[in-house]
């Protein structure tokens, strides 16, 4: 609705901005030719301003470290903050007629949505949900999801998965309805998407940990909290991929329409949204996904189901039990994946030749309906609502008894590669201790000038320059030496991620076998709750940092290897086949065509990296890596806002920074597309 | 034509509903933020309990039995949610738990809910004695007695190295949402020690399990009650003593304190509503009241046994009738 109200005013905006990209198309090769020159003057520059400020900062505050005298203590306000929240949530009117309202509605949504689940029971469920993913998917799928509840209850999960169940309802069509509204205004204007972009950046960036205690405070524990928290994590990527999708339309495509005499409502209904059916689809299943990754971390504040199981397996050190709850976790991900993913290939296309004709149009729904009705009803006169008691399979046994040998044949003295423990002791002390201690040891003004000109090297001067506010805001907040610390784990953990997802994803877009083969894989490891793998990481590598690596790097490698292969597999087949006819061989193919015209999303993959790997700090905080991401569980877990919301900020800064000095050139490729 | 009407008149009557149901649900008037249960709670007529379960096995031991009798002899359905201690104050503040069965000392809290805003009441004393400590396995005591005393300790710093310690001794420190003075103790005692935060208890209890398995040394933040005793039998440092004196002077400033931790006699905590209109519920509730081989031996069928926590309330409730019995209103 807001969309249409601003609609007019950037219509206009919109078409300036698109002739000013083609301008742009031709700088860079006019940079390229300067490249040398320009970089050298912008170095010139930096030493000047260096020359000029080092030895007055040197002079004034000798320490390497950020100087105390430029710091800022914010813990007396937020303090205060935190009392006020507390001493009026249930007096003051924004919470009486604002916020407390935001909780009732999701709590009595949430409520709706699980009352329903209970009173189909549990085969109306399994029923009806297999009957609508065929109907919208087709048998594979409907099998598939058939299965998968009834892992769900055979785990002996049942009551825990709809209550999750009910969760991610409402936090995903919230999501997506917020993420799709946001993407709607950032793909039709230009202003509200340079706006946007360091909102969702930051929404994304922020551990969820770090806002976990504020929404707390604000809406209470439990449910509310939960979906709020899930919907900041899981809206951006919507958002994202929407605008996206908007403004990546065929211009061809647009201009036909357009000159066919279509309002600009027909251009956004007929064919833009259409033409972004892919990306908006591709954002309703990231959504879904970090949703789910979100239902764990929820769980530290009480949000219940299948997250809490996992969090409270953690606490009696129980893998099997952990990962009991958790495979429903990455079932309900799949099933809703592939369901909306098949749902989204069908629509538009002609109604499917063959195929039964019952399964078409409204009497197939009513036949969903009505079959469901009846297996309700039969579940019902067979006893239960959920799940019988007798028919559930415990998996806890075995799969401590496998973790116990896996930990026990792969932690020390393994021939030639050596153990676990061997290898953590040595990341730590060959790439952990010389990069923390280089740059804890480089004086603050000297990385200040390092951001600045990477930065700037690669960027405008507008990104140095928010690098370098970046990085000067994490010294006023009093956390330049653990801030270092967590930026020589991200940058270690980022490292391997690239080179192990590079390596593998390079690998996946040349076999659609091997793909296939790893898709699933990838679905588990991406939506597989970080905490049941804490264990195991502490068991094969200690407390400490290198188990925070291994959390990182197994949570981040999934998205680039996923988007590697999809750059890859997208490039233009045009180009490769004359390339191939020009008799390059496997290796030229990949190097000089695929490789540099997929280079935006190698660049969207680093960014990712960069990214997932920034939003496991506060796991690995977890498991010992300490710094930024202690502070972070440290501030929530006993009600410490200063604590909690400084590191917090003090990861986002990193983040940002991090983005500003390896993504600019792909911001200017987006912004002309 | 006739679709599009017929789209902007269904979107009209949805987004009327939608308003309708909205207001009606919420009452259009002011929402309070002290009586908002739990989604999942009271489904389906069914009287129903939200118990609080902190993250270490005691307390879901506590939990374990209360909901087993809530459930087999009350008639309830009891949800449990597992919080950090001082969300779940806030959570019960806020009715979305109804009791917490185990806390260790909140003071900060209790002022702010029990006596200024009296949402939440006490709920009495749970019987069991929490104390907290420094412990090293009895394997390396039983080698070198010499390390239970703290004044020694310096001398082991180098036996309790690890590459996360940077040339210090290693002394492990577990969840951020614990109560610890070890920074403090560390700087006061002058010891050569580094704190290494496991960062929670199950990367600490992994940990100390790893190293017992090698027969490594080490040097633990560790608590008693506990299950992990019958699995890696520790021995306790001796601090300098606690006195009152040093825990006055540690209220004022916690970085002052070089004593030992105190014992602490554990309690029971309810929301104030749920304590009036509870009924046979929160009678129940407030006369649970057991010790600590009770619950350990509960702790022990959960944590080393791998039975559920369902299974091992009702083995310990067939075996102790005598003991809860009393409980019952």
């Amino acid at each position: 609705m807001s969309a249409t109200a601003t609609r007019p005013s950037t219509d206009p905006a919109t078409e300036p901005a698109a002739t000013g990209s083609a301008a742009d198309e031709t700088r860079p090769s006019l940079l390229s030719a300067v490249v040398h020159s320009h970089a050298a003057r912008k170095l010139a520059v930096l030493v000047v301003i260096a020359v000029v400020l080092v030895p007055i900062a040197h002079a004034k505050w000798a320490s390497g470290s950020w100087p105390d005298a430029l710091t800022v203590d914010v813990s007396g306000p937020l303090g205060r903050a935190s009392d006020w929240i507390l001493d009026n949530r249930d007096s003051h009117w924004i919470f009486l007629y604002f916020f407390g309202h935001i909780s009732n509605v999701i709590i009595i949504g949430v409520r709706a949505v699980y009352v329903a689940l209970l009173a189909l029971g549990w085969a109306g469920v399994t029923a009806g949900l297999t009957l609508v993913a065929w109907r919208v998917a087709g048998v594979r799928i409907a099998v598939t999801t058939l299965v998968s509840f009834a892992v769900c209850g055979l785990l002996g999960m049942w009551v825990p998965t709809m209550q999750t169940l009910a969760l991610m309802v409402i936090a995903v069509t919230a999501s997506v309805v917020i993420g799709g509204l946001l993407g709607l205004a950032g793909g039709l204007s230009e202003w509200a998407f340079r706006v946007q972009r360091p909102v969702l950046d930051t929404m994304q960036v922020l551990p969820a940990f770090a806002y976990l205690l504020p929404v707390v405070m604000i809406f209470g524990n439990g449910v509310p909290g939960a979906v709020l928290a899930t919907v900041i994590y899981a809206a951006p990527p919507m958002a994202r991929l929407t605008a996206l999708g908007l403004r990546g339309a065929d211009a061809g495509v647009l201009e036909a329409v357009t000159s066919l005499g279509a309002t600009w409502r027909q251009r956004l209904l007929s064919a833009r949204l259409p033409l972004a059916r892919k990306e908006l689809l591709l954002g309703v299943n990231q959504t879904i996904m970090m949703a789910l990754s979100m239902a764990v971390i929820a769980s530290v504040i009480g949000g219940g189901g299948l997250g809490d199981r996992v969090y409270q397996a953690l606490s009696s050190v129980d893998v099997g039990k952990a990962l009991a709850a958790g495979l429903p976790i990455v079932l309900l991900a799949i099933v809703m994946d592939r369901t909306i993913g098949a749902a989204g290939e069908r629509i538009g296309e002609p109604p499917a030749e063959g195929g039964p004709r019952l399964l078409r149009g409204w009497p197939a729904w009513a036949g969903v309906g009505v079959i469901t009705v009846v297996v309700t009803l039969v579940g019902r006169l067979a006893g239960s609502q959920t799940w019988p008691t007798g028919w559930t399979v415990a998996i806890e046994e075995p799969v401590n008894q496998f973790k116990e040998w896996m930990v026990d044949h792969l932690y020390t003295g393994v021939p030639v590669v050596g153990g676990t423990a061997e290898w953590a002791a040595d990341y730590v002390k060959w790439i952990l201790d010389p990069l923390r201690e280089g740059l804890q040891g480089i004086p603050w003004y000297g990385i200040l000038l390092i951001v600045a000109a990477l930065a700037w090297l690669i960027g405008t001067w507008g990104t140095a320059l928010t690098a370098t506010a970046a990085m000067a805001a994490i010294g006023v907040l009093g956390v330049w030496a653990p801030s270092m610390d967590t930026l020589s784990q991200v940058l270690a953990a980022v490292f391997v991620t690239l080179v192990l997802g590079f390596a593998i994803g390079i690998w996946a877009a040349r076999s659609t076998r091997l793909e296939r083969m790893m898709r699933p894989v990838l679905d588990m490891f991406q939506t597989m709750p970080q905490f049941v793998y804490l264990i195991p990481v502490v068991a094969l590598f200690g407390v400490g940092r290198a188990p925070a690596a291994a959390a990182a790097i197994v949570y981040a490698l999934p998205a680039v290897i996923r988007i590697t292969t999809q750059g890859l597999r997208n490039v233009d087949p045009a180009a490769l086949e004359s390339a191939r006819s020009l008799g390059a061989t496997q290796g030229q193919q990949l190097r000089q065509v695929q490789l540099p015209l997929a280079r935006p999303a190698l660049l969207l993959a680093v960014n990712q990296g960069v990214v997932l790997v920034l939003a496991v700090v506060v796991i690995g905080g977890l498991v010992g890596s300490g710094a930024l991401g202690y502070d972070v569980l440290f501030g929530l877990a006993q009600g410490d806002l200063a604590t909690g919301l400084v590191a917090g900020a003090a990861i986002v800064c990193l983040g940002l920074m991090l983005d500003r000095v390896t993504q600019p050139t792909s911001r200017r490729d987006k912004k002309g597309a | 034509m006739a679709t599009a009407r017929t789209h902007r008149l269904r979107r009209l009557l949805m987004a009327a509903t939608g308003a309708t149901a909205l207001l009606t649900a919420t009452g259009c008037g002011a929402a309070d933020m002290t009586k908002q249960s739990s989604p999942y709670a009271n489904v389906g007529g069914a009287k129903s309990v939200t118990l609080s379960v902190q993250s270490w096995v005691g307390a879901q031991s506590n939990v374990a039995v209360a909901q087993y009798l809530l459930e087999h002899e009350l008639g309830y359905h009891v949800d449990t949610v597992q919080v950090d201690e001082i969300p779940a104050w806030d959570a019960l503040s806020q009715g979305r738990v109804d009791a917490i069965l185990e806390d260790w000392g909140h003071p900060e809290q209790e002022q702010r809910y029990v006596k200024d805003k009296k949402l939440i009441v006490p709920g009495g004393g749970l019987g069991v004695t929490g104390h907290i400590g420094w412990w090293v396995p009895k394997y390396f005591a039983d080698a070198h007695p010499d390390v239970l005393d703290w004044k020694n300790l310096n001398k082991y710093a180098k036996t309790f190295k690890t590459a996360e310690s940077g040339g210090k001794g290693q002394l492990l420190d577990g969840s951020p949402s614990y109560v610890t003075n070890d920074k403090a103790l560390v700087k006061n005692l002058k010891l050569n020690y580094q704190i290494v935060f496991a960062g929670s208890e199950a990367a600490q209890i992994t940990q100390i399990k790893q190293f017992a398995k090698s027969k490594k040394p080490f040097l633990s933040y560790w608590y008693e009650p506990q299950w992990l005793f019958n699995q890696v039998p520790m021995v306790e440092v001796k601090l300098p003593k606690y006195t009152d004196k040093c825990a006055n002077e540690g209220t004022k400033d916690p970085e002052s304190i070089d004593c030992a931790y105190p014992t602490t006699p554990l309690q029971k905590y309810l929301n104030a509503d749920f304590a009036k209109k509870g009924g046979k519920a929160s009678a129940f509730l407030k006369k649970f009241h057991w010790t600590k081989e009770d619950q350990n031996e509960v702790s022990e069928l959960i944590a080393s046994k791998g039975m559920s926590a369902q299974d091992a309330a009702k083995k310990w409730v067939e075996a102790h009738p005598d003991v809860w019995k009393k409980w019952l209103p």
